[in-house]
């Protein structure tokens, strides 16, 4: 059983809307544009042709789907081997209280207009595919800093542009 | 479409301007077009520079956008080497995380090579932020550079301990990552990971640890024992506490694959049962178990049972695959019936006929190991054929003449039931479909005619076969039903015959020769030729009988012999006789080869194939006996050979053949014929009875042990209570051995995927450091930064200052072969030689002792992986830069391409060979290596030779410029492998490359006249520098200037003199050059102003050291 398993971490993540539009992507293996568009679009097919009473996984290709839907989005994770459906639901979930967290009440808008932001929020969250910080604080935390450390940066900005200019 | 590509235009643009926050902008609208599918790979460079920019705004969306479109075919992602080195070693714990995180988006082989030590200096960082961003991307880097996970375990260790929660958990992580793959190697951590887990209170940590030691503990049984109770604490206090039922699932399926004891999961499984939202899972978890422990699975298979119900199909297909999995002997029947009703309420034909499947599997598996009872198999299967628009009729039928070649004893039920099935008109009804129902029909025509003795009313069976609607099945079918016909003709002439009966005998024939035409008239070839044949026989038959001879003998010997089943890959395995060619034409190839026939057609035996008989004249008599031999103990094993024909296969009968198989008496006590269409469910009764009986007969003669020979068999051992093992089936499953030749070959292995990313760290960490695994280091660049980073200035300008010089020097050399042609004046080139010798020792060996220094104090610092290979540093020669030597006879015209040639002076200053090297310069936007054809930016430049020690030697390399107005530095790494005694090392330096604008002019002669004229043309704009305290002669002065800035002398009147060059591109530059009282002013006129400017620079710091 051992010598079957192989990346045990996760393949990548999906956000995208009921209409199948893509919201967010994050590959944790190294992917060809074109094999990435192509799993995305044949994902996306089989994840929305679901019912809602239907349970979160699925099997696919080679791998393993967890899915849940929050409102409008469905966040969409694929992993690989023996690792854990349920820990990745449950991730999936932290993503979402994280998001909600920094958004306050976070909705589609939200993650259209600061994507970067959901990208930051989902950097400082997982890693390479494995739980960096199980705390939320601690990953908000990180962020605020981040966040603050660019403000910091944004306000002399046109002062230094000036001097580079000239 | 429309609006991106305009969209793209416009940040196209974007990404030319100079400021950095526009390109920033537009990087991050590229991030998002990725997502939506565009390609952005062709702003691959900007986004780098986005990446470098100094602002943590800028750098945190270029790492995004990196580690978004970045993969490993991304061929500038060689260029951010440096940079992510720099942001690693930042101040600022954000830079470096972002640099981090985006690292582990995008790690290649050589970023992981080259950053490796970087990153492990970081793993003890002081910031826990980066310390558990370094620890989990020390994974990734181990994956892609599994050399480097030896040096780093130790301290990946460490962090096992880390006073920081989420340190903790991101190298406990790590390390059941990598256990998982190789689980012996973390054997001896399995103390520290014991204390963890009694200690920990964080969830996740504790299932990361729950699974590396479900990984463990097959590898060490007592680790199981001393596990279980703390686990089964924590399975109870998780699944009290948590809130995520999920989290104790994923304890339980950790637990299956290695624990001992199922009892305490097994429960709160059953018990996690009732919440539906882990019911898939649930059911997951089983399968597992049921690999180790089918017994405690077994008990809850009502549960199981009612999982059929549920709505969602996935859930469903998930039971039956553990339903798959459990049956056993005791329980087939009962899962079976289950099934049965299932089929029946399941909508939609999908789910049906995956249960059908299901069904046929459950049952069939490993040779039909669980079903005691035979009859009630057929009877399944004839039930199972009452289904409507099924496709998987083949599979029926094929299970149906299967159970009948293989178990003897049930051919006579199972005949009976088939005639019933030839009889029912529902079958024909559904013929149009093809693979549908009707295929049964096939099965059932066989095994009729071929087993035609046991049937009951055989003459009404030929009537119901030749009924008219017949002819509305598809083709295949009815030629076995025509071949069929035959052989239960035959059969019942040979019964009329034998009673006598010729009036019988004739009826029968007459009744041949009525119904044959309309299937000669088919429209299936196959049919019509068996069909116009075997009527001219049945005519044939008529004659004879009409002339009271008897016939029945000879036909029923048509169909003489038995057909046994071949495995299918019976015939691969036969290895080919030595001398045997089997792609060699036997004889010369016919337009037209027979197809040979599919088993399931070869009814007839003359129809089967003959071995082809080849036999070569030449082949003396020895090899002659030697094949037949070997023919002989092919003919016994191959079920194909006719055993029944004469004479020459009666001298074998010794060895064993098909007919040697022991078949094992029919259980009598069951009554063999069933009326009708019998319900399945009347045999689980029977079974039932049957199954009370034999306990009964066995208490019996285990109480008066005496041997009863009379029915069933008597193989069970004699213990009381029933086990599986001791229900006896009540038919035996002719599994013929013979069905794979003894000879056969076994069937290759698969070998290991030898391309297994993950085998590569199959690596032994037990196994103490050599020397010859130490990571790259670029050690005194470490040096440096494990200072401060503010010292880093300073070594750079050192350095920057060093190949000006050498620079010179070298140019200097050039120059002079140059100027000999051109009959200047000059100073002797010999003398010139020894001075740059000379002044090249001194340099270096002052470089050495500045070297020296921050090694030492790296040793200081306990850097563990240096050691005394240290001192045997290699010291390299800085490059130089010159213009292209001109060859003698150029025109002058230098304006062709901006090309610069840098001639690099390489000195081995250490004690070993060093091979392999190779030279990778960063390029700029504005200066580019010229590399060979074909080779990729990132590709080193392979340095022509090799260098033992002490041995210096000159490679040169070509440099395309953009705009020559400003000096510039280039970065560069030497790799090189160091070979001595103690073996090979891969080491690297870093250098910089000065461009100064002085080297790219050229020493261009100017007359008075002419340079006259430049100047009044007015067209040059003018600058001025002025050098206090110069005390050489005016006379040397001039010829510094001409030796280092590459100026030629126009005019010297006294101590003024005017001066000439020419850049490389075409710019003139002429200069004014007075001697005043301790002081020197230069004013020049040149038609770039920033070149003059910069020039003048230079100059001022040349004529500054006089």
């Amino acid at each position: 059983m051992l010598e079957e398993s192989r990346e045990e971490l996760m393949r990548f993540m999906l956000l995208f809307s009921r209409q199948g539009k893509l919201r967010l992507q994050k590959w944790y293996l190294a992917t060809s544009d074109k094999e990435r568009k192509k799993m995305v679009r044949e994902l996306m097919q089989v994840v929305l042709a679901r019912k809602p009473k239907m349970c979160s996984f699925l099997e696919w290709r080679d791998l393993k789907v967890v899915y849940k839907r929050y409102a409008s989005l469905y966040f969409c994770c694929a992993i690989e081997g023996q690792d854990n459906e349920l820990i990745t639901l449950e991730l999936i979930h932290r993503y979402v209280e994280l998001l909600d967290k920094y958004f306050g009440s976070v909705c589609e808008l939200d993650i259209i207009f600061n994507f970067e932001k959901a990208y930051f929020i989902l950097d400082e969250f997982l890693m390479g595919g494995d739980v960096q910080d199980t705390s939320k604080k601690s990953v908000l935390k990180a962020i605020e800093q981040a966040d603050l450390l660019q403000e910091e940066d944004e306000s002399p900005r046109s002062v230094l542009e000036e001097m580079g200019l000239a | 479409a429309k609006y991106i590509s305009q969209c793209i235009d416009e940040i196209k643009q974007e990404l030319k301007q100079d400021n950095i926050a526009v390109k920033a902008n537009a990087v991050c609208k590229l991030t998002y077009l990725q997502m939506l599918g565009y390609d952005i790979s062709w702003a691959a460079f900007n986004i780098i520079e986005v990446m470098s920019a100094s602002k943590f705004t800028f750098k945190r969306i270029g790492y995004l956008a990196a580690s978004q479109s970045f993969h490993e075919g991304t061929d500038v992602i060689m260029l951010t080497t440096n940079q992510i080195r720099k942001d690693l070693s930042s101040p600022s714990q954000y830079d470096t995380g972002v640099a981090l995180t985006g690292l582990s988006c995008f790690v290649t082989p050589d970023l992981a090579r080259d950053l490796a030590n970087d990153i492990m200096t970081l793993m003890s960082h002081t910031k826990p932020y980066i310390r558990k961003k370094a620890v989990l991307i020390m994974y990734k880097v181990f994956l892609k550079y599994p050399e480097s996970l030896r040096p780093a375990f130790p301290r990946l260790k460490e962090k096992l301990e880390d006073p920081d929660p989420g340190v903790q958990s991101a190298a406990v992580n790590v390390i059941c990552e990598l256990a998982r793959r190789n689980p012996k190697n973390y054997l001896s951590l399995a103390p520290l990971f014991f204390k963890l887990m009694t200690s920990s209170t964080n969830n996740w940590v504790l299932i990361k640890i729950i699974k590396l030691f479900g990984a463990l503990t097959p590898l060490e049984p007592r680790l199981g024992k001393k596990l279980i109770e703390p686990l089964t604490n924590l399975i109870h206090s998780v699944v009290l506490t948590t809130v995520l039922p999920g989290l104790s699932v994923a304890v339980l399926i950790s637990l299956s694959s290695g624990m001992p004891n199922h009892s305490a999961s097994i429960q709160v499984l059953t018990w996690l049962w009732r919440l539906s939202a882990v019911k898939y899972l649930g059911l997951l978890a089983m399968s597992k178990i049921l690999k180790t422990h089918p017994k405690s699975v077994q008990s809850h298979k009502d549960l199981i049972l009612q999982c059929l119900d549920d709505k969602d199909e996935s859930i469903r297909l998930r039971a039956l695959d553990l339903l798959y999995g459990m049956v056993s002997k005791k329980n087939l029947m009962e899962i079976v019936k289950k099934l049965m009703t299932h089929v029946d309420k399941a909508e939609g034909t999908t789910y049906r006929d995956e249960l059908l499947t299901k069904i046929i599997d459950i049952c069939s598996q490993s040779n039909y190991q669980y079903i005691t009872n035979f009859e009630w198999y057929i009877s399944i299967l004839v039930e199972l054929t009452r289904l409507e628009g099924t496709r998987h009729g083949h599979l029926i039928a094929a299970q149906m003449l299967d159970v009948a070649i293989r178990v003897k004893a049930i051919r006579k039920f199972a005949v009976s039931q088939m005639s019933a099935l030839l009889d029912s008109a529902h079958l024909l009804a559904s013929s149009t479909q093809r693979n549908g129902i009707c295929e049964v029909l096939y099965a059932a025509a066989w095994i009729c005619g071929e087993f035609s003795e046991h049937l009951q009313e055989p003459h009404h069976t030929l009537e119901a076969m030749l009924r008219p609607k017949v002819t509305t099945l598809p083709g295949h079918i009815q030629a076995v039903y025509v071949q069929n016909v035959v052989k239960l003709y035959a059969n019942i002439l040979q019964q009329k015959e034998q009673a006598g009966e010729a009036e019988g005998a004739q009826a029968v024939t007459q009744l041949m020769v009525d119904r044959l035409p309309q299937f000669v008239q088919s429209a299936d070839l196959e049919v019509q030729e068996r069909a116009s044949c075997i009527l001219q026989l049945v005519k044939h038959i008529q004659k004879l009988q009409a002339k009271d001879v008897p016939v029945a003998e000879e036909v029923s010997a048509l169909f003489a012999g038995e057909l046994n089943p071949v495995a299918p890959k019976a015939q691969k395995k036969v290895p080919v006789p030595e001398g045997l060619d089997l792609d060699a034409w036997i004889n010369e190839p016919l337009s037209d080869s027979e197809s040979e026939d599919e088993r399931p057609r070869a009814v007839f035996h003359e129809e089967e194939q003959r071995r082809p008989k080849h036999r070569p004249s030449e082949a003396d008599e020895e090899e002659l006996a030697r094949r037949r031999e070997a023919r002989k103990q092919e003919q016994a094993n191959n079920p194909f050979y006719i055993k029944s024909s004469p004479s020459p296969q009666k001298r074998y009968q010794d060895t064993p053949g098909v007919e040697h198989i022991p078949v094992v008496q029919i259980d009598l006590s069951v009554p063999l014929k069933v009326p009708g269409l019998p319900m399945s469910d009347q045999y689980v009764r029977l079974e039932e009875e049957r199954r009370h009986r034999q306990k009964l007969e066995k208490d019996k003669r285990r109480k008066k042990r005496k041997e009863k020979e009379k029915k069933g068999k008597r193989r069970h051992s004699s213990l009381p209570t029933e086990s599986d093992e001791d229900i006896a089936p009540a038919q035996q499953v002719d599994i013929v051995t013979e069905e794979m030749p003894e000879n056969a070959l076994p069937s290759d292995e698969d070998d290991k995927d030898p391309n297994d990313p993950y085998r590569a760290l199959d690596i032994d960490l037990d196994k103490p450091l050599a020397d010859s695994e130490k990571l790259p280091v670029q050690k005194h660049r470490n040096a440096e930064t494990s200072k401060s980073p503010e010292k880093d200035v300073p070594v750079v300008e050192k350095k920057s200052k060093k190949p000006k010089k050498k620079e010179k020097k070298h140019k200097e050399k050039e120059r002079d072969k140059e100027k000999k042609r051109e009959k200047e004046k000059k100073k002797s080139p010999k003398h010139k030689k020894k001075k740059h010798k000379k002044e090249k020792e001194e340099r270096t060996k002052g470089k050495k002792k500045s070297k020296k220094q921050p090694l030492g104090s790296e040793e200081a610092a306990g850097e563990p992986v240096q050691n005394g290979a240290a001192e045997e540093e290699p010291l390299p020669v800085r490059g130089t830069s010159a213009p292209p030597p001109r060859t003698c006879d150029i025109r002058g015209s230098l304006q062709e391409d901006s090309q610069v040639t840098v001639a690099i002076v390489l000195e081995n200053r250490s004690s070993s060979i060093l091979k392999g090297m190779e030279l990778s310069v960063l390029d700029s936007l504005n200066a580019r290596m010229a590399r060979p054809q074909g080779s990729s930016v990132h590709d080193g430049v392979p340095v022509p030779f090799q260098l033992p020690p002490g041995v210096s030697n000159e490679a040169q390399y070509v440099f395309t410029i953009q705009s020559i107005v400003m000096a510039q530095k280039l970065k560069g790494t030497l790799s090189f492998i160091a070979k001595n005694d103690e073996g090979a090392t891969h080491e690297k330096l870093d250098f910089r490359l000065h461009f100064s604008c002085s080297s790219y002019l050229t020493t261009t002669p100017c007359y008075s006249d002419a340079f006259a004229k430049l100047l009044e043309s007015g067209d040059l704009s003018m600058s001025s520098v002025k050098v206090d305290g110069i005390r050489m002669s005016f006379q040397n002065l001039l010829a510094k200037i001409c030796f280092h800035h590459h100026f030629s002398v126009v005019e010297r009147v006294d101590s003024c003199a005017s001066m000439y060059s020419r850049s490389i591109q075409g710019h003139h530059i002429c200069l004014l050059v007075k001697k005043g009282e301790n002081s020197v002013s230069v004013d020049g006129k040149c038609s770039d102003s920033t070149l003059l400017s910069n020039l003048l620079e230079e100059m001022k710091a040349t004529l500054a050291k006089c």
